[in-house]
């Protein structure tokens, strides 16, 4: 298991270097961050001047060379927009993101597998065609239609809800509802799937000849069979929350590592997009070892 | 089955609609639904006294929504249509060399496909915006590149198993040729699963194609698109709710349709699983 | 009357499927007692587990539905008993195995702890049960049990699986074990140990077997009454020794007659030359060797069985021959010119005469094509054969020789039996007309009556057309009445060689000797002679 471990280490490292080289080069394509920072009628003057500060008159290829240079030093640049390390920006909206991502995800992971369970046990009942009908709604919708039907209605309407900032704890509870949906709608799908095709093997019949009672075949003998595939499944939506929900974030002013992606890509803050890219793959590949160690917890075929 | 089978034709037949909206719509449709009426601007719906056209209302420059909703819709799907159809070709036979060709190549395109996956998709549509004019074929061509791995992935990982089965084996024993066993024997068996992930997709990329216009780095008026009427409606929020809620509404309803299709394609349009199906049924005996 | 252990008295099921109701078991009724062993015989679709199912309340309900009957254990009928109680007795005083025990033992927990769960679900301490684990699993013949407790189902050999499956059955020493096919997809040697295990416990504890099989050996070999089921109802009942000499129901007697290994051998004739020669072939999987130095010859027409057990490198051969997988070492002449050096290019044209079937037509069979794609793509592929115009018609006449109509050409694969789609794949291979065609177990996952009508047709075809087989088996009755010469492997080696009458009749290699001691005989009275080569071999 760590050769394979050692393995991938190269490989995300491969691409995450191939990925900053393309994003280094081609963000510079979007234009000159001198013509949104400085005053519409700076002199010609200050725009070299102010290029000249944050190295953007050297050949891209120096810049790059700079870069890596400091990069090898931990020194991520400092952010045009804020006048800080780049790092600390990052790291700072991330940490949004991460509390954001965490609290949505066990609450989707619970509850979905709660109601995909109950679903799989009583196969076309009422009970199981809600939960057909609710996971086919959270797949379909889009959230940031949500978002806004979700505003109109407990913060317009009721004024139940603020509708943006991160104060109170009421701040969290429309972002967390709006981001719920899909990864509730797709992870329920796959539960009550994995659930059924666990219920009808072969080990749960040898376990009814067993004489064993029905609550240990389900809570013992099917549930961690079937968590398999479900736990692929919340690895990659946990992977889409913490890439940072651009959307959401921006309709609810989170200040997260989203909004902050999309605000530094319209104003060209090329070091903060390069460390939000950076944070972000090495959070996604820690969560991916973890749902690694998980399966191999769970299934002992993996780890001999 | 008929249960679900009744929904998956309504589902077709909401589709069906949705189609004919985007080819006749433009063409009917386009002088009402640009026209600016002062008097109509953020009109109440549900009231016929305008035309039945102001049956869902007005927007903010009092164009009846209704007929703006049937003439977006042409953007709407073209773009999701060209989306899909561009990645799943190029991803599919991407996955196919990936899947068939030797190990070193296979893993670079596997490599590839990580890149393309991590690569901001927000940062891939502004670079396109301001290198390129904002069209329909760019925002396209955007949305195309982000979605190649999803077919690129499946086309591999089913490649990989399907060749080791006992029929390909057979082929080669016959002295089939590669591009014969890729074709025939290989393409058709992966098809129904590619075409399954597609309409998955294509409920996708019109959420993603919305959230882009949503954003301001997508679709750029006068052109419209179901998103973008949601993005225009948000700043009315308060006094007309209905100016973003119809859109959505319409960008649900097709997506749920999708959705709901796919799930009946996945069963009825794979020959290998209802052969599956009938092999499990003669097997309890 | 005396009451039996277990009667099932006129039982009826049905099962509402997608393609209407099937009568699964029509009106069946039998009997076991104490310390006896009863076989049902039935080939597949004859509904020969359905009343261990329902003995076991194993049916779903829906779809399945008991329509009529009863079941009586110890006096009581079990289908009015609730569901608890019912769950008492399973495990307790009836416990059952099954065939295919790595997916009937859960993947994911340690196999001590899945033996000790029958004890612990019926009340019993942990502590007891995990001393009775121990205790059965040095008894079943597991090495180093201590250890064993904490491994997984994976890590074990398919026997030591069922041995452990049998471990489980007997924690609550039950008055009744049921066994599904318990050795149906073990090698031969292991099957006899597991069936001679399952009789010594039998004896140890007094219990009632019920052995379900498809196969007349098994019968034979352990069973003392048998009832023979088919199409849902049982045609006829006795001791194994009446069924064989005195079959009253014609479908017993087309089983007897359908077994193989009665036959005449056939006499080996020496041919001039040989068109295969294979020399010092080796594949090895990094350390793993999977066949050492194999050399053989084959003449032209004539029938070359290889036997082996699982992993002794027999379909190696086959499949290094044809260039499905590289061979490591070696070469392979084929008239003169050796296979294995070919480029993919130069290997094409000649692989129009050789050919291979394999041994699960579902699998080998393009779902997606049509009866007639998959014969004439023998001709799209090698396009010199046979003109376009003349296709059709030659597909017809290549179904008629294998036993289709030609009306089957327009079907698919999935709507044939077992056996026609094995007749399809005959009739692909031979479509390219070849010399040599290399069967991979062909016949072994068909039903016994089909097994004999596709061996009667390729040795037709062998007659007929003068084709070369390679007959790969790991059951040797079918070589012994198919074969010119056999060719045994045991752990990627070539144990012995020669003509099929001096292997059969005097084999050299006590490996060999084993291999046939450990075959079982549809007829009790060989059965019982080799019963006794098997424990003089084994002292």
């Amino acid at each position: 298991m760590s050769s394979m471990l050692g393995k991938r280490a190269v490989s995300s490292f491969i691409s995450l270097m191939v990925l900053i080289v393309l994003v280094f080069f081609l963000s510079r394509l979007t234009g000159d961050p001198a013509a949104l920072y400085l005053p519409v009628d700076a002199s010609e003057e200050m725009r070299q001047n102010f290029r000249e500060i944050h190295g953007l008159n050297d050949p891209v290829l120096v810049q790059f060379g700079h870069y890596l240079a400091d990069l090898v030093r931990f020194d991520f640049g400092d952010s045009l927009r804020k006048a800080r390390p780049a790092l600390e920006v990052v790291l700072e909206a991330f940490t949004w993101t991460l509390e954001l991502a965490l609290i949505t995800m066990a609450l989707v992971t619970a509850a979905a597998i709660a109601l995909g369970s109950l679903a799989a046990f009583n196969i076309g009942s009422p009970l199981d065609r809600i939960a057909s009908l609710l996971s086919l709604i959270g797949a379909s919708a889009p959230d940031f239609w949500i978002a806004i039907v979700g505003i109109v209605l407990f913060s317009v309407s009721l004024g139940w809800l603020p509708t943006s900032g991160t104060g109170s704890v009421w701040h969290w509870i429309l972002p967390i509802s709006v981001l719920f949906i899909r990864p509730f709608g797709l992870i329920l799908q796959v539960v009550r799937g994995s659930m059924i095709t666990a219920l009808g093997s072969a080990y749960v019949k040898t376990a009814r000849a067993k004489g064993v009672k029905n609550r240990p075949i389900i809570f013992v003998h099917t549930l961690r069979n079937a968590m398999l595939p479900v736990i692929t499944v919340i690895g990659d939506q946990a992977a889409a929350l913490l890439n940072g929900a651009v959307v959401v974030e921006t309709i609810f002013g989170f200040p997260g590592v989203g909004k902050l992606m999309i605000d530094s890509i319209l104003q060209r803050d090329f070091n903060v997009i390069l460390a939000a890219i950076m944070v972000t793959a090495l959070a996604i590949f820690v969560m991916n070892l973890l749902i690694d160690i998980a399966y191999a917890l769970l299934d002992p075929r993996i780890r001999t | 089955m008929l249960w679900a089978d009744k929904f998956a034709f309504a589902a077709a037949l909401f589709l069906m609609l949705m189609l004919l909206f985007a080819i006749f719509g433009p063409a009917l449709l386009d002088g009402v639904a640009s026209k600016q009426n002062l008097r109509a601007r953020n009109a109440a719906p549900f009231t016929v006294e305008r035309g039945f056209l102001y049956l869902l209302g007005g927007d903010a420059l009092g164009r009846p929504l209704l007929a703006r909703i049937i003439v977006a819709a042409q953007n709407t799907l073209t773009i999701a249509a060209g989306a899909v159809a561009a990645s799943m070709v190029i991803g599919s036979t991407l996955g196919l060399i990936a899947g068939y060709a030797g190990k070193t190549t296979g893993e670079v395109i596997m490599r590839l496909a990580d890149v393309i996956m991590s690569f901001p998709s927000l940062l891939l549509a502004v670079i396109v915006l301001y290198m390129l004019e904002p069209s329909i074929g760019n925002l396209v061509l955007v949305l195309a590149i982000t979605r190649i791995p999803i077919y690129l992935r499946t086309t591999r990982a089913e490649v990989l198993e399907v060749r080791e089965r006992m029929f390909v084996q057979a082929a080669q024993v016959m002295g089939a040729s590669t591009s014969r066993i890729i074709f025939r024997h290989i393409l058709p068996v992966i098809l129904p699963t590619l075409l399954t992930i597609a309409t998955l997709d294509f409920a996708f990329v019109m959420l993603a194609e919305s959230a882009l216009s949503f954003l301001g780095i997508g679709i750029q008026p006068p052109e419209v698109t179901w998103g973008l009427m949601v993005s225009q409606g948000r700043q009315y929020l308060t006094n007309a709710w209905w100016l973003a809620f119809w859109p959505g509404l319409m960008i649900i309803l097709t997506t749920m349709s999708l959705n709901l299709l796919s799930g009946w394609m996945r069963v009825a349009l794979n020959p290998t699983q209802r052969w599956r199906l009938e092999l499990g049924g003669k097997r309890n005996g | 009357m005396a009451e039996h252990l277990l009667e099932v008295r006129d039982l009826s099921v049905r099962f509402h499927t997608a393609r209407g109701v099937v009568n699964a078991v029509n009106g069946i009724s039998w009997h076991l007692d104490r310390g006896e062993t009863l076989a049902i015989l039935g080939e597949s679709g004859s509904g020969k587990s359905v009343s261990a199912s329902a003995i076991m309340n194993l049916i779903d309900c829906p779809p399945g539905e008991i329509t009529s009957g009863q079941i009586l254990f110890e006096g009581r009928d079990l289908l009015t008993l609730g569901g608890e109680a019912r769950r008492e007795i399973n495990g307790r005083r009836i416990a059952m195995i099954f065939q295919d025990p790595l997916s009937h033992l859960n993947p994911v927990y340690p196999v001590g702890w899945q033996i000790a769960e029958a004890g612990m679900a019926h009340g019993e301490s942990r502590h007891d049960a995990y001393a009775r684990t121990l205790e059965l699993m040095r008894r079943v013949g597991i090495p180093e049990p201590d250890a064993a407790m904490k491994k997984y189902p994976h890590q074990f050999s398919g026997g030591q699986r069922q041995r452990l499956m049998i471990a489980m059955a007997l924690v609550l020493k039950p008055d009744i074990l049921i066994a599904d096919e318990p050795t149906t997809a073990l090698d031969v040697t292991v099957q006899a140990e597991v069936l001679s295990l399952l009789e010594e416990l039998q004896e140890e504890t007094g219990m009632g077997l019920l052995l379900i099989t498809h196969d007349l050996g098994v019968v034979a070999e352990a069973a003392d009454r048998a009832v023979v089921m088919q199409g849902g109802r049982i045609v006829e009942t006795g001791t194994p020794r009446e069924l064989y000499h005195n079959a009253q129901h014609p479908y017993t007697r087309k089983l007897l007659a359908a077994a193989p290994g009665k036959g005449a051998m056939r006499q080996a004739d020496e041919r001039p030359a040989p068109i295969l020669q294979v020399r010092g072939l080796t594949k090895s999987y990094g350390a793993f060797t999977a066949l050492k130095c194999a050399d053989f010859d084959l003449r032209a027409g004539e029938t070359l069985a290889v036997v082996g057990e699982s992993g002794s490198g027999k379909s190696t051969v086959a499949r290094l021959i044809l260039r499905l997988e590289e061979a490591s070492g070696g070469e392979a002449l084929w008239k003169g010119e050796d296979l294995l050096k070919k480029s993919h290019r130069q290997m094409a044209p000649l692989r129009r005469q050789l050919q291979m079937v394999f041994q699960d037509p579902t699998q080998s069979l393009a779902p997606h094509m049509s009866v007639f794609e998959i014969i004439s793509e023998a001709w799209a592929i090698h396009r010199d054969i046979l003109p376009k115009a003349r296709w059709r018609a030659r597909v017809t006449e290549l179904l008629e020789q294998v036993g289709l109509q030609p009306e089957h050409a327009d079907r698919y694969p999935h709507q044939f039996s077992g056996g026609q789609r094995q007749r399809i794949a005959i009739a692909r291979a031979l479509a390219l007309e070849p010399e040599l065609i290399i069967c991979d177990e062909a016949v072994s996952a068909l039903d016994v009556s089909i097994q004999a009508q596709v061996i009667d047709l390729l040795g037709r075809l062998r007659d007929e057309l003068g084709i070369a087989f390679i007959f790969i088996a790991h059951d040797l009755p079918v070589v012994r009445d198919f074969a010119d010469r056999v060719l045994v492997m045991q752990k990627g080696e070539i144990v012995e060689q020669g003509p099929v009458t001096e292997i059969f009749e005097r084999p050299r290699e006590l490996y060999t000797q084993r291999l046939l001691a450990a075959g079982l005989d549809a007829d009790p009275d060989v059965q019982a002679g080799r019963r006794a080569a098997r424990l003089a071999l084994a002292g």
